[in-house]
């Protein structure tokens, strides 16, 4: 056994964050680390590689017990590291950041031929033909990712721990990345894998581990377990996927609907080029394209966060303002950003403050929503969206990141808008929220409002939406309704733009 | 209340050890006299002192919670203290005074916020014009002199006596009061801490994050006017070089010993205007203890650093376990409780 981890216990004040964990690395496998958001992965990868300082257990790396303190002591026992977001400095070059900290010298000062020369020898091996004097951040996420492992893989060459690290990689990067990991594993590394994606997780991995609530439900090989029995161990119940499926066949089709919304010719130079959208009663808009096609833009400017510089919007009663963030709210408009941590949580306030904020900020701070309003506002919405936090009064940045999605999604409820932009409502969550939060979608749409979801996972667009717009390089090429409305005409709308053309209606 | 009282209890205690170290060596710090009707004694001289970077420190905690910061309110000190002696001066009363320095104040703080929220200058460096240029604004209102000014109804509001106390107790304590109340019974207090933690999330929850930074940094200009005021007051006369001199450091000071972050968001006022009675309390205990002046700023230094380390964030979770470990000794069996993440 590589690595072994004995009844490894972690206690944050007022949380139990691991309770007595075993965990068992074999060399030469790929081992993935599954869980919901908050059921301990993070911190037990942060006692793997010194981070944090454990309470109680063991570690045992080759069978000697060893206990790193700093993550640089962890690197040294052979224990390695690459997080989601890159730990790399991309102002350097690839040969800087991969001999950082052993640069070569010659006469006391750092040859530069020799690193790269360095470099070059560390990246063999990973069919990535680049060139080492470069800037590291002139590369793709998926290069970086390579040249971290790289550098994680030479400088410990033991184990190599992996956190969520096809997050922002396309499928063609991910089968890259997928076969340098199977190239060190059969190297004899041993590699765990955190990801919230299970198609990868059985495409790559031989074993895996499941955590709940801190702790360790079940190791089994992936030859031996189903996709059913591992969402039931990690959610500690059944999923009911039925229920999308459902609603797009028991709404009414979208032309009966009420139209409540008309923007005519919306658009701003250089971010998105101009496009009617019609919005009616208790449908669901779906947004696809590629990173960068112009989606987050769309709804920024829809919201007011960006400035449209042409255009206007229509209801029933006449032209609506949505000139900026405060405007759109009065017309009835919400948003839950992409980038929830920065754009959508106070993570410094509580449950509670976070869900009234923009119900106060609304109503103006001379009219205080009461406390006793606040509380029943905050404890409605807990209940309701089956947000996890042992109060209303804790911190929002102490949830995980699907619970802080469901208190923004709360926030805007309280609201109680007529149309509501998600972007990526569903990003870096895991499957039981997942399931929720487009459960939730859909109670909102019965209750007569209308939605607009973002989103780069084309199943879960097809599954909610009852009309997709596709987008291309920043404009709204295509609308897909009805019985349209499948991923793979998704792809096709966005690949191949005149086939796909023949196909679609206008834009609606 | 009971939360405010859990929220301020460190700077409590921090305040009574303090009083009982300079007890030690001054034993009649405590002792406080009643004569010809007014109260006297090293504490209320404490509290009389204690005015202006109390006042400082009220504006100064909402600046800061919005992760701001207003270097200037030293300079807008003499400013305001300038503008009321020239209007006493040219013989327009003190009621008129006191308008014309509030007034100027709040020009101040209204400039100061719209470098911060319109143009988008860092606060730090935004304030650092008004720093640097307001007391040649304020020797422009003097003319270079020391402006006196002899109006008994002026002088009053900063060595007046109300009710056995001076009047600038009264003051301060009174604006810390209604600062708290303003920003706790409406929802001011929570907006202010929203865009502190995150501007660019409470723009989009619809704060009007603009106004809202406007408005603070005016407060700080009124707040700032009144310590001139007070100031002014007491000397009867405005000294453009030196009033207010370095006050913006101690008022800065007293927000971070009242526990409040420089990054801005949770504030909490009351614990703010305790942490400028605990500088005043260090400053005038060093004099009355005797030590040779030139020791006086080596041991505020040294307890200044003493409160802050104690403080520290870092050393929390230290504090946590070893009260943790404390309990748990007492109780027989300590119950393994399991709460979700």
């Amino acid at each position: 056994m590589l690595l072994s981890i004995r009844s490894l216990s972690k206690s944050f004040p007022g949380t139990k964050a691991l309770d007595a964990v075993d965990f068992e690395l074999k060399a030469g496998e790929v081992h993935a680390l599954l869980g919901e958001n908050g059921a301990g992965k993070s911190t037990l990868i942060k006692c793997m590689t010194g981070a944090y300082r454990r309470d109680s257990g063991q570690i045992l790396l080759d069978g000697q017990p060893v206990s790193p303190g700093t993550t640089s002591e962890a690197q040294e026992l052979g224990i390695g590291t690459v997080y989601q977001e890159i730990n790399l400095l991309p102002n350097l070059t690839v040969a800087q950041n991969l001999t950082f900290g052993r640069e070569p010298r010659r006469f006391g000062m750092i040859s530069s031929r020799a690193q790269r020369d360095m470099a070059r020898e560390m990246l063999a091996g990973y069919g990535l033909d680049i060139d080492v004097g470069r800037d590291l951040g002139s590369y793709s996420v998926a290069v970086q990712q390579v040249i971290a492992i790289a550098r994680a893989v030479s400088l410990s060459g033991k184990v190599l721990i992996l956190d969520e690290p096809t997050a922002s990689l396309d499928a063609a990067e991910v089968r890259m990345l997928f076969d340098i990991l199977r190239d060190l594993r059969d190297r004899g590394l041993g590699i765990v894998f955190v990801s919230h994606f299970l198609d990868q997780v059985f495409d790559l991995c031989d074993r895996l581990t499941v955590l709940r609530n801190g702790c360790k439900i079940a190791t089994e090989a992936i030859a031996e377990t189903d996709r059913l029995k591992l969402i039931k161990h990690m959610l500690g119940r059944e999923l009911d996927e039925a229920t999308e499926e459902e609603r797009r066949k028991t709404t009414a089709p979208h032309e009966e609907r009420h139209e409540m919304l008309r923007f005519d010719r919306v658009g701003r130079p250089g971010t998105v080029a101009p496009f009617d959208l019609t919005v009616r009663r208790g449908e669901v808009i779906g947004l696809a394209g590629l990173l960068g096609s112009g989606r987050t833009e769309s709804a920024e400017l829809l919201f007011g966060v960006r400035a449209a510089q042409s255009g206007q919007a229509h209801d029933e009663a006449g032209p609506v303002d949505f000139s900026n963030p405060r405007a759109a709210i009065r017309a009835g408009f919400g948003f839950a950003p992409e980038d929830r941590k920065t754009d959508g949580i106070i993570a410094d306030l509580s449950v509670r403050e976070n869900i009234v904020l923009a119900l106060q900020a609304r109503r103006g701070w001379t009219h205080p929503v009461p406390r006793a309003e606040q509380n029943r506002l905050a404890d409605d919405y807990i209940a309701r969206l089956d947000i996890r936090t042992s109060d209303a009064e804790k911190a929002v940045g102490d949830l995980s990141g699907g619970n802080q999605q469901k208190v923004v999604l709360a926030r805007w409820l309280a609201m109680n808008p007529r149309f509501l932009i998600l972007d990526e409502p569903t990003r870096g969550i895991d499957i039981g929220a997942h399931a929720e939060i487009l459960r939730l979608i859909h109670q909102m749409t019965a209750e007569g409002m209308a939605l607009l979801v973002i989103s780069s996972e084309f199943d879960e667009l097809v599954a909610v939406s009852d009309r997709i717009i596709v987008l291309r390089d920043r404009r709204h090429a295509h609308a897909l309704v009805g019985d349209e409305v499948t991923a793979d005409a998704i792809v096709r709308a966005i690949a191949t733009p005149d086939a796909a053309q023949t196909q679609t209606r206008g834009a609606a | 209340m009971r939360r405010t009282f859990t929220r301020v209890l460190p700077q409590l205690l921090t305040l009574a050890v303090l009083m009982a170290l300079v007890t030690l060596f001054f034993p009649q710090f405590l002792a406080v006299d009643y004569q010809g009707g007014r109260l006297s004694g090293p504490v209320i001289d404490v509290l009389k002192r204690g005015a202006p970077v109390a006042l400082l420190a009220v504006g100064m905690t909402l600046v800061i919670a919005t992760r701001g910061i207003d270097l200037s309110v030293g300079t807008v000190m003499a400013i305001t203290g300038a503008a009321a002696a020239w209007a006493i001066a040219s013989g327009w009363g003190a009621g008129t005074a006191v308008l014309l320095a509030l007034a100027a104040g709040l020009v101040c703080g209204l400039w100061n916020g719209c470098l911060v929220a319109v143009v988008g200058i860092q606060p730090i460096v935004a304030t650092l014009i008004l720093m640097t240029s307001g007391r040649g604004i304020a020797q422009l209102i003097t003319e270079g002199r020391i402006l006196t000014f002899n109006d008994p109804g002026f002088a009053w509001l900063g060595s007046g006596i109300l009710a056995g106390l001076p009047v600038p107790v009264f003051i301060w304590i009174l604006t810390a009061v209604a600062v708290a109340i303003l920003m706790r019974r409406t929802a001011l207090g929570l907006l202010v801490e929203a865009i502190g933690i995150n501007r660019s999330a409470s723009a989009l929850a619809g704060v009007n994050a603009r106004v809202l930074l406007i408005a603070v940094y005016m407060a700080s200009g009124l707040c700032a006017a009144l310590a001139g005021i007070i100031a002014t007051a007491d000397i009867r006369g405005a000294d453009a070089n030196n009033a207010g001199l370095w006050l913006e450091l101690d008022a800065i000071l007293a927000v971070v010993i009242g526990g409040n972050s420089l990054l801005g968001g949770r504030f909490s006022v009351a614990a703010s205007v305790l942490g400028a009675m605990i500088i005043q309390t260090i400053d005038t205990g060093i004099l009355l203890a005797g030590f040779p002046s030139e020791y006086n700023l080596v041991i505020k230094a040294g307890l200044v650093l003493i409160i802050l380390v104690l403080q520290s964030p870092n050393l929390a979770s230290e504090w946590y376990f070893l009260r943790r470990s404390l309990t748990q000794r007492r109780e027989p069996k300590p119950v393994p409780s399991r709460v979700k993440e």
